[in-house]
This record gives structure tokens, sequence and C-alpha cells, in this order.
């Protein structure tokens, strides 16, 4: 194991994506889905002030311009998937995405 | 406490380095020299800390025992008076019955419903008075007295507090409780309603201070006009809208009545406090005034003036007295109102908030950048400042208010003679 | 200061490794919830003090209420928030596809050799350790992000308040249609 900061920081954010994108394939209920998602979009932020803080400084803010849009991004997006969600439980009663199968040929 | 040398603008006068102010700083300098070197800041953090439980956790205790007082005086019946310090006959106004309250909360038997998710139904209350007590650690409570200096100070602040609204979810589904859950909804759409009205309210201050820092702002507000008058953005027209959006969106986050729909004995018992008994009921309503204290002291750095005098003649009462001053009064209108209105219904509640204090409050935005573009006036033009200042605040209170009470019934009161 | 990192790191993927395996749907939400404070703590450390704050507010303070009100909005009874057990080919497929993607990912990053990223100023250690780790810490003062948002990244402040305000309202119409037949959700 490197003892360097910057690699031991990727890797973090490389196992949080692996484990968001687990979660995302695994579970058949859709709310957990998406919350792999929100893992997976949290995992990147981390990529980019890992490199913000151990990378060259071109700006002193830059990468942390990238993780606020990508917060503000990240919750816009949380909030229409819920709201997808509840408008597709109204139909059909449960979340499990098996279920949402009607136009299957 | 901070010992850096925070460059404040501090006042001119020669009280502003007094022995009184540095009192606590020669305090905690002599506790921490008895330490090698390396443990000095981890002393210094944890007497912070200790000071900080200690000083708030009695000033809760007596601001229950104070509200019960005044409730009652109000109400035209003396309060508790009781209560006899232990082992004596002395009751002296009671002055011993928080003490007695926390007996009893501490030996009342812990009942927890059987099917209630037993870890979160103890983590709620835990998780509620934690974040409560980490919003106290960015406050300035006097000139060299801040537990944390940070450079986004305030939004640590409204962060902590953003996170306590979990605490209340977490009681209200671990229940197991119909009710409880029902209320518990309720409640955490109050508290999302009134948090937009609170993070509105302060975004002029940022925008005039220009920092987050609280020590900065604090600063910011320092000098008077005229050796009277000072510089507290309480007595500008947009901080005084902004004042009054603060406080009432204070009072709703914190569940007070007016707004104790949450937590009202004649609304769903309890709404999402039903199935807590004993000391963890007592956590709650630790949390609950703690929350009081801290946005009373926010609103106290944003508009108030912090620990800065009225006038340079009184700088000789140090600034700490100043600022628990400023904190006894705040807490004295909060138990005023409290004593006054009814409580409002959840539509009212809800209504009130997107209606009125959100658009007050975006308006106060435009308001305070038009103060802070319109800074180089002189002359007679500070007069037309102040006046359009002044009339960006009351015409939208004026045209708002008469649209949120249209199509309700002229008011009709009766006195009880 | 790694140890730091790593007892955040272990935190943080504990909490949301747990979090994607439990059957109960509210203890699911709460743990990564907790991981999410986890990658909180993870921004303090790098010294993004404004990033952590924000990411607390957002996440913890917002979109965990959307996603513990959409749970609770999306099940008939109290039971519908325990999950039947899921496919287990399906898991373990996906564990697979998860555990090559990181592995792609972590044989990257350990066979790349981050080289001198610092200022020239900056002596090379003898001994061999990573250049990486001598790098000061950036400060980003709320000043200087302020100042970017409102100079060199003017636009993109303003899509975004437009994209913010459209997914807002398309939330809003999308779940805000009653159907004739909704009302028999019990608590």
């Amino acid at each position: 194991m490197s003892l360097d900061p910057l690699p031991l920081c990727l890797l973090f954010s490389s196992a949080l994506f692996g484990l968001g994108l687990i979660g995302a394939l695994a579970r058949s209920n859709t709310i957990l889905v998406l919350l792999g998602i929100e893992l997976m979009l949290n995992a990147a932020n981390l990529n980019f002030i890992a490199f913000w803080r151990y990378g060259p400084a071109t700006s002193p803010a830059t990468g942390v311009m990238f993780v606020m849009f990508s917060i503000a991004v990240a919750a816009a997006e949380a909030a229409v998937g819920l709201a997808l969600i509840i408008a597709v439980y109204r139909h059909q009663k449960t979340i499990r995405l098996q279920e949402a199968n009607r136009l299957k040929g | 406490m901070n010992l850096a040398v925070i460059p404040v603008a501090a006042s001119v006068s020669e009280w502003s380095d007094s022995f009184l102010e540095r009192l606590p700083l020669f305090a905690r300098d002599w506790l921490t020299s008895w330490l090698p070197e390396p443990w000095r800041w981890l002393v210094n953090s944890l007497l912070s800390i200790a000071v900080i439980l200690s000083v708030f956790g009695l000033l809760f205790a007596y601001v229950t025992l104070a509200e019960r007082k005044i409730l009652g005086r109000i109400q035209n019946r003396p309060g508790p008076n009781r209560t006899p310090i232990p082992f004596t006959k002395f009751r002296f106004f009671g002055l011993a019955q928080p003490f007695a309250d926390g007996v009893k909360s501490l030996t009342k038997e812990d009942v927890v419903p059987r099917g209630a998710d037993h870890l979160l139904h103890f983590l709620a209350p835990v998780v509620l008075l934690a974040f409560s007590i980490l919003t106290f650690a960015v406050i300035p409570y006097g000139r060299h007295l801040v537990p944390v200096e940070l450079n986004a100070g305030v939004l640590y602040f409204f962060a902590a507090g953003a996170a306590t609204e979990l605490a209340v979810f977490m009681a209200g589904w671990a229940s197991r409780n119909k009710y409880s859950l029902l209320a518990a909804m309720r409640a955490l759409a109050q508290l999302i309603s009134y948090e937009l009205p609170l993070l509105l309210a302060w975004v002029p201050v940022v925008l005039v201070a220009g920092s987050l820092s609280t020590t900065e702002i604090v600063a910011a507000q320092a000098g008077w006009q005229f050796d009277i008058i000072p510089h507290w953005y309480v007595l500008t027209p947009w901080g005084a809208a902004g004042f009054a959006i603060f406080m009432i969106a204070a009072l709703a986050e914190s569940n007070r009545s007016p707004f104790d729909l949450p937590e009202a004995e004649s609304e769903l018992i309890a709404g999402h406090l039903t199935e807590y008994s004993g000391f963890k009921y007592a956590l709650f309503f630790m949390a609950e005034y703690f929350g009081m204290i801290a946005l009373s002291g926010m609103a106290i750095t944003l508009f108030l003036g912090g620990w800065h005098a009225p006038s340079p003649y009184l700088e000789f009462i140090p600034s700490y007295v100043w600022f628990m001053g400023k904190l006894s009064a705040l807490l004295l209108g909060f138990i005023w109102i409290r004593a006054t209105f009814p409580r409002l219904r959840m539509d009212q509640l809800t209504r009130f908030a997107w209606k009125f204090l959100v658009p007050l409050a975006l308006i106060n935005v435009g308001n305070a950048a038009f103060w802070s573009l319109s800074l180089h006036w002189s002359g007679p033009l500070q007069i037309f400042r102040w006046l359009i200042s002044a009339f960006v605040v009351v015409g939208p209170f004026v045209l708002l208010g008469r649209k949120l009470s249209a199509g309700v019934a002229p008011r009709v009161y009766r006195y009880a003679v | 200061m790694t140890a730091a990192l790593v007892l955040i790191a272990v935190f943080t993927l504990a909490t949301a490794a747990v979090a994607l395996s439990l059957r109960n749907l509210i203890h699911s939400a709460l743990l990564l919830i907790a991981s999410w404070f986890g990658i909180a703590a993870f921004y303090l450390w790098a010294g993004a003090e404004f990033v952590a704050f924000a990411q607390v507010l957002v996440y913890v303070g917002a979109v965990s209420m959307v996603v513990l009100f959409a749970v609770l909005l999306t099940r008939r009874s109290r039971a519908d928030t325990v999950i039947g057990p899921d496919s287990v080919a399906r898991a373990i497929s996906a564990v697979i596809t998860g555990v090559a993607v990181f592995g792609v990912l972590g044989v990257a990053i350990l066979k790349t050799s981050f080289g001198r990223l610092s200022p020239a100023d900056v002596p090379p250690l003898p001994g061999g350790t990573g250049v990486s780790s001598v790098i000061s810490a950036p400060t980003a003062t709320v000043r200087d992000i302020g100042i970017q948002l409102m100079s060199t990244h003017a636009a993109a402040l303003l899509i975004i308040g437009i994209l913010l305000t459209v997914a807002l309202l398309g939330a809003v119409v999308l779940a805000a249609q009653e159907g004739p037949e909704s009302k028999h959700e019990s608590p």
C-alpha cells in the first residue's frame, strides 16, 4: 500500500465508486438504485477535491468550483429522480425495477 | 478559545483591552501553563467545550425556570415558587426548580414501545442534541472569545442546524406509532419551510459585511455614529427587516410558540415525541432550548453587533457581559411571544412561510445590494438612501400582508373585563 | 495525516457498503446519510471547508429529506420498507462488475507516477517518497470562491440557477399529479 496521500485518496474514491456501482446494479428497489448513483457522484467529487489538494496549482479555486456545481447538479437530479419514482409508484403500486416492463416486446 | 491575535477593527477606547476583557484569556493561560507544550491545544479545546457546556447548560436550566415564571406572571399566576434549596427551608422564588426537574426526568421510567426500532429510538435525541451543541462553536461571545475561528463560520452554523432535522424524522419513525410518524412529517415540513427564510435572512448581512466569518461580521459592525448610534445592522431598514424575518424563522426552526404545532399537547398528543419519556424527553427539550439560544446568539452576531456596546461610554462593561445581556433580552422576547400569540395551524404556517416570508427575504437581499452600492452617497442623498431603503421594506410588506389576509373577516377583539 | 485519511475512508466505505446491502430501506437511507458525513469529513481533511459545509447543508440537510419522504410516500404499509431478497445471480454479477471496475481503476492509479506536480522550487526528497506529499495545501477562502463564481464562472452560475429552477418545477409537476384512485395508503 503506497503511502502517498494522493494515490490513497484516489483509491478511496474508486472504491466508493465501485460500491455505488454494485448498489446500482444489484438492488431491485428503485430508491436504492438512485442512492447508488448518488454515491457514484459523490465519489467523483472526492476525486476532484483530491486533485485540487495535491495537483498543480492552476487557479486557487477551480477544483472547488467543480465540486460546488457537481453537488448542485446531483441534488437536482436526486429531486427529479425521486419525483419520478413517486409518479411511477402511483401507476404500478410497487417500486421494483423489474415491474416497470409494460413496454416490453 | 482562540488565542490568535485577530485583527479586529476594535473600538478604540481604552477599555478595548482592559483587564476584565482579558480575564478569560488569563484564566485559560494559567490553567494550561501546568501542562507541557504539545498538549496545550487539546486542553484549550477541551476547556472551551467545558465552558460552553456548563455556561449554556446552566443558562438552559434557568431559562426554563424564567419561562415558567414569566408565563405565569403574564397569565396572572405566580409560577413555580415552592422548591426549596435541598436540606434547607429557603425557597427563593423557586430557584432550585430546574434541578428538581432534572432529578425528576432522570428518575422517570424510560418506556419504549415493544415494536419500536430501539437503535433509532435511542439515537434520535442524541443526534439532535449533538448537532444543536455543535452550532455553538462559531459564535463570538466576547472580544477574544470565539471557540473556533472558521472562514465560513455562518455556513457551518446553518449546516449543523440543518442536520438536526434528521433526528426529528428518526424520532417519529422509530416510535412505531402512526400518529408520531404523521406528526414527524408535519414537523419536517415546518422545518424545511422555515429554513428558506432563515437562510435568506442572513444573505444581506454577508453581502454588506463581505465575509462569512462571524468575527469579521461582528467587526464590520464596530464604531458609532455621533458617539450615540452604533453601526449595528438592525438599525438600518434592510437590517430591521432581516432581523424580523430571522427571528420569526428562528421561532419556527426551534419549534417555539406560535409555531409549536409539532409538540403541542393538544396536537397529536405530543407529536413525534409521544413515545419518549424520562431523560430522552428532557434531552429533546434541552436540544430545543439550545437551538433557541444558538439562534439568538447568531442573530446577535449578525444583526445586533455581537459583543459591541451600544455606546463608547459604556465600554467599561466587558464584551461578554454585553453579549449575555443581549442574549437575555432576545430570550425574554421569545418567552413573551410564547405567552402572547395563539398557535398557528399547519396551513397558515406554511402559507406564511412560502407566500410572505420568502418573497420579503428575497426583496431584502435586493435592498441590501442597493444599500451597499449607494455607500458613497453623501449629504442630502443619505436621506434619500434611507427613504428608498425603508420604502422597499414597507411597501412589499403592506402589499403582501394585504394579499395574505385577503378573504379573512375583519378581526373582532373581545377583552375579558 | 494519512492515519486520519485512512480512518475517514474506512468509515465512509463501511457505512456505504452496509447501506447498500441492508433489507430495511430506512436503515439503508440513514447509513448512506452517515457516509455523506464521512465524505464531508474528507473534504475538511483536505482543507476545503466551504465545500464540506455545503455538502452537509445540501446532502444531509436537503437530499436526505427528499429521499426519506420518497421512501415514506412509496409504500402501502409499514412492512413495505423491509424489502424481500433480491436475485442472487444478479447480485453476484453486480459484485463482479464492481470489483472489476475498481480493479481497473486501482491498477491505473497505482501504476501512474504522479510526477512533480508542485512548483519548481520544491526540492526533491531523498529516499524516493512521492512528491505529492510535500505540496502545500491550497487555500480557497470564501472570498476567492465568490470572486471566481462571479467572474470566471458567472455563466455556469446562471445556468445552474436555471437548471435548479427547471428541476424543481419538474419535480413538483411530476409528483403532484393526483390520480383519481390514489388515496388508499396507510402509514
